[in-house]
C-alpha cells in the first residue's frame, strides 16, 4: 500500500477531498495515476509554457515571417511566397557570405579535428603531465572570444603585431591580415581552429579511454608492437565513429561564428569575411529588413537542422562501440 | 593504459614533451601578448618589439584607466547579474519538469519530451529575430529582464537532468513518497541534491555561454549600464578606435580572466560541463 501522489503537502486534503468525490466511479489505482498526472502537469507546466513561448512560437514565427513582406514596425503585412528565397539567393552578398561560410568551415573543421586528435594523441600516448597539457591546450575554449579577440587583432597588426614581426625576421612575406580580403577568412580560421582545437582534443580524449584494453592486448599478440602498428590497428579504427561524432559537433560551433567576425572585421573589406551568422545579425537588427532576414534565418535553420539529424544518427551507433 | 602501455621509448618521451610544449606555447601566445600589451606604456607598445616585459611597468596606469574611462566593473556585475539570474530561474524551471519526464507516468509526456527534442535542435540565433519582436511587444527591450528572458528555460537542461534523473532508482522516490513527502518536496529535498554533479555540470555550460554570449545582449540592450562584458568590450574597443592598446588589453585581461582562473580551479568540472551530454 503506496501512499498518494501528491504535489504539495497541503495537497493531501484537497486530492482526498476530491478522491471522496470520485471514489464510486473510480479505482483508487487510477486515482493515483490521477494525482500523478495532475502532479506532473504542475512541475512540468512552466516548463513546456516557457519552451512554447520562448522556442517553438518563434521558431514558427520566423518560418511564417520568411514568406511574409514584413518589416519591423510596419502595421500591415502580405504573403509574398517564395519571393524572400528568391531575393536572399540572388543577393550578391548573400552568396558571397554562404561561400565565406562553407570555406571557413572547410578550413576550421578538419584543422580543429586533426589539431585535436593529434594533441589528443599525444596525450595519451605517456602518463606525465597530462592534466596539465589537457588544461593549456582546454583554455582558449573557455576565453571569451569577444575579449580575445583583440588581443589577436594586435597580433596580427601589420607593423607592430607579433605575427608579421617573427614572419619578416626570418624574411617570410607579411600581411595586413584582417584588412587584406585575400587572407582575411583564413586569419579568422586561424582564430577559430585556435579556440575549438581543445574542445575536439577533450572528445578525442574521452573517446580514446573508452577503447577496451583487450583490443591493446589482442593487437600486441598478434604482434604489434610498435606505437604505430597500434594506432593503426586499433586506436584510428574504433575512433571512426567518435571522429564523425566530433566533425559534426565542431561544423556546427565553426557555423556559428559571429564574435570574432563581429569584433573585428565587420563582415570586411568588401564583403570578404562576412558569413551567415553576421549577415542574419546586419539585416535583421541593421537594416531591420524583416521578411528578407527572416528568410535567411530558415537558411541557416536548414543547415544546422541536418547537420544536427547527422550527429543524432551518428550518436545512435556510437553506442554500439562505447 | 589504453594506447601507452609504458612503452614509450624514453627518447619518444621526450618527443612527446617537446611537441606538447611547442603547441601549448603557441596556444598560450595570444594570452601572453594581451596580459604583455596591458602593462606596457603606449611608447613601447607601438616600438616594434617583441620583448614582453616592458621597460617601464605601466600596468597601474593601464588597469587603472580601463576601470574608469570604461565601466568595466558596471559591465562584470552586470554579465554576474545575468548569468546568476538565468542560471536561477533555469534551474528552478527545468528541475521539476525534468524529473516529471524522468519519473512520473502521464498523458502528454512524449509530447513535451518532443518539444524539448526540438528545442535542442535550434540554434538560439534563429530565434533572435521573433525574441526581439516578443521584447518589444512586451515592452522589455534594453533591460535585464531583455538580457535573461530568452534564455529562462533551457531544453539542454531539461535533458541532461532527465538523463541524470533516470539513474536514481524508482525505489528512491517510492521510499519518499511512504515517508509522506510530496511531489514538490521530492524534487527539491531529494532528487536535486542526489543529482549534484548534473547540476554543477550544467551551472558551468550555463553561466560559461552566458558570461560570453555577444549576440543577443547586442541585440536586446543599448544602454552602456546594462552591457554584459563582451558588448561592453566591444564598445570600449570602438571607442578606442585601437589607438590606445594598454588599458584595451587590461579590459581584456579583466574579462577573460575570471573564466579561466575559475577553470584551472575546477578543470575536471569545466571539461565534463562544456562537453555535457557530448561525452557520455
Amino acid at each position: 500500500m503506496s501512499r498518494p501522489v501528491t504535489l504539495f503537502g497541503w495537497f493531501d486534503a484537497a486530492s482526498a477531498a476530491s478522491g471522496i468525490a470520485v471514489s464510486r466511479t473510480t479505482s483508487p489505482a487510477r486515482r493515483r495515476a490521477f494525482a500523478e498526472a495532475v502532479a506532473a502537469w504542475i512541475l512540468a507546466g512552466p516548463a513546456v509554457f516557457l519552451l512554447l513561448g520562448l522556442f517553438l512560437l518563434p521558431v514558427i514565427g520566423v518560418l511564417l515571417i520568411a514568406f511574409t513582406d514584413w518589416q519591423f514596425g510596419a502595421g500591415s503585412f502580405s504573403f509574398v511566397g517564395l519571393a524572400n528565397f528568391r531575393e536572399v539567393f540572388a543577393d550578391h552578398a548573400f552568396r558571397a557570405s554562404l561561400l565565406n561560410t562553407v570555406i571557413y568551415v572547410l578550413i576550421v573543421v578538419p584543422g580543429t579535428v586533426a589539431m585535436g586528435l593529434f594533441i589528443a594523441l599525444l596525450i595519451e600516448s605517456g602518463k606525465s603531465c597530462r592534466a596539465f597539457y589537457r588544461a593549456v591546450h582546454f583554455l582558449p575554449f573557455m576565453a571569451t572570444l569577444t575579449a580575445i579577440a583583440i588581443a589577436w587583432e594586435a597580433l596580427l597588426h601589420p607593423t607592430i603585431g607579433l605575427v608579421n614581426q617573427t614572419l619578416a625576421a626570418i624574411g617570410l612575406p607579411t600581411s595586413n591580415w584582417l584588412r587584406d580580403e585575400n587572407t582575411v577568412l583564413a586569419a579568422l580560421a586561424v582564430i577559430g581552429i585556435w579556440q575549438n582545437l581543445g574542445y575536439a582534443m577533450v572528445l578525442f580524449l574521452a573517446g580514446l579511454k573508452s577503447i577496451p584494453q583487450d583490443l591493446y592486448d589482442a593487437a600486441d599478440v598478434d604482434g604489434a608492437d610498435l606505437w604505430f602498428d597500434r594506432l593503426r590497428t586499433v586506436t584510428l579504427p574504433m575512433l571512426g565513429p567518435v571522429s564523425m561524432f566530433i566533425v559534426v559537433v565542431v561544423t556546427l560551433r565553426a557555423l556559428n561564428s559571429f564574435d570574432a567576425v563581429k569584433v573585428l572585421t565587420q563582415g570586411g573589406p568588401g564583403h570578404a569575411s562576412e558569413v551567415l551568422l553576421y549577415t542574419l545579425y546586419r539585416e535583421s537588427f541593421e537594416y531591420l529588413r524583416t521578411g528578407y532576414a527572416a528568410a535567411i534565418a530558415v537558411v541557416f535553420l536548414s543547415i544546422v537542422v541536418t547537420l544536427t539529424l547527422v550527429q543524432a544518427r551518428v550518436m545512435d551507433r556510437k553506442v554500439h562501440y562505447l | 593504459m589504453s594506447i601507452a602501455n609504458n612503452r614509450l621509448s624514453p627518447l619518444a618521451g621526450i618527443l612527446r614533451h617537446a611537441v606538447l610544449l611547442l603547441t601549448g606555447g603557441l596556444i598560450l601566445v595570444p594570452f601572453v601578448w594581451m596580459v604583455s600589451l596591458s602593462i606596457k606604456p603606449p611608447g613601447e607598445v607601438f616600438r616594434a618589439s617583441l620583448s614582453l616585459w616592458p621597460a617601464q611597468f605601466y600596468g597601474v596606469e593601464n588597469y587603472t584607466k580601463a576601470l574608469t574611462e570604461a565601466p568595466l566593473l558596471r559591465y562584470m556585475g552586470n554579465g554576474l547579474l545575468v548569468c546568476a539570474a538565468v542560471l536561477v530561474l533555469q534551474i528552478i524551471i527545468c528541475a521539476p519538469c525534468a524529473y516529471a519526464l524522468a519519473k512520473l507516468r502521464f498523458a502528454g509526456r512524449d509530447l513535451i519530451l518532443g518539444m524539448v527534442l526540438i528545442g535542442l535542435l535550434l540554434p538560439h540565433q534563429v530565434l533572435s529575430l521573433p525574441l526581439f519582436v516578443l521584447g518589444y511587444l512586451l515592452g522589455i527591450l534594453n533591460s535585464y529582464t531583455a538580457l535573461i528572458f530568452p534564455y529562462v528555460v533551457s531544453p539542454f537542461g531539461i535533458f541532461l537532468f532527465r538523463q541524470f534523473f533516470k539513474t536514481i532508482p524508482d525505489d528512491v522516490v517510492h521510499a519518499a513518497r511512504l515517508d509522506g513527502l510530496s511531489e514538490f518536496a521530492i524534487v527539491w529535498r531529494i532528487i536535486v541534491p542526489m543529482a549534484l554533479p548534473a547540476v554543477i555540470a550544467f551551472s558551468i555550460f550555463s553561466v560559461v555561454a552566458h558570461w560570453n554570449d555577444l549576440f543577443w545582449p547586442l541585440v536586446a540592450v543599448r544602454d552602456q549600464s546594462l552591457m554584459p562584458p563582451p558588448l561592453g568590450i566591444m564598445v570600449f574597443k570602438n571607442e578606442e578606435a585601437g589607438n590606445d592598446y594598454g588599458p584595451l588589453m587590461a579590459a581584456a585581461t579583466l574579462v577573460v580572466a575570471p573564466l579561466l582562473i575559475a577553470f584551472l580551479a575546477a578543470q575536471k568540472w569545466f571539461v565534463e560541463g562544456m562537453t555535457g551530454g557530448a561525452v557520455k
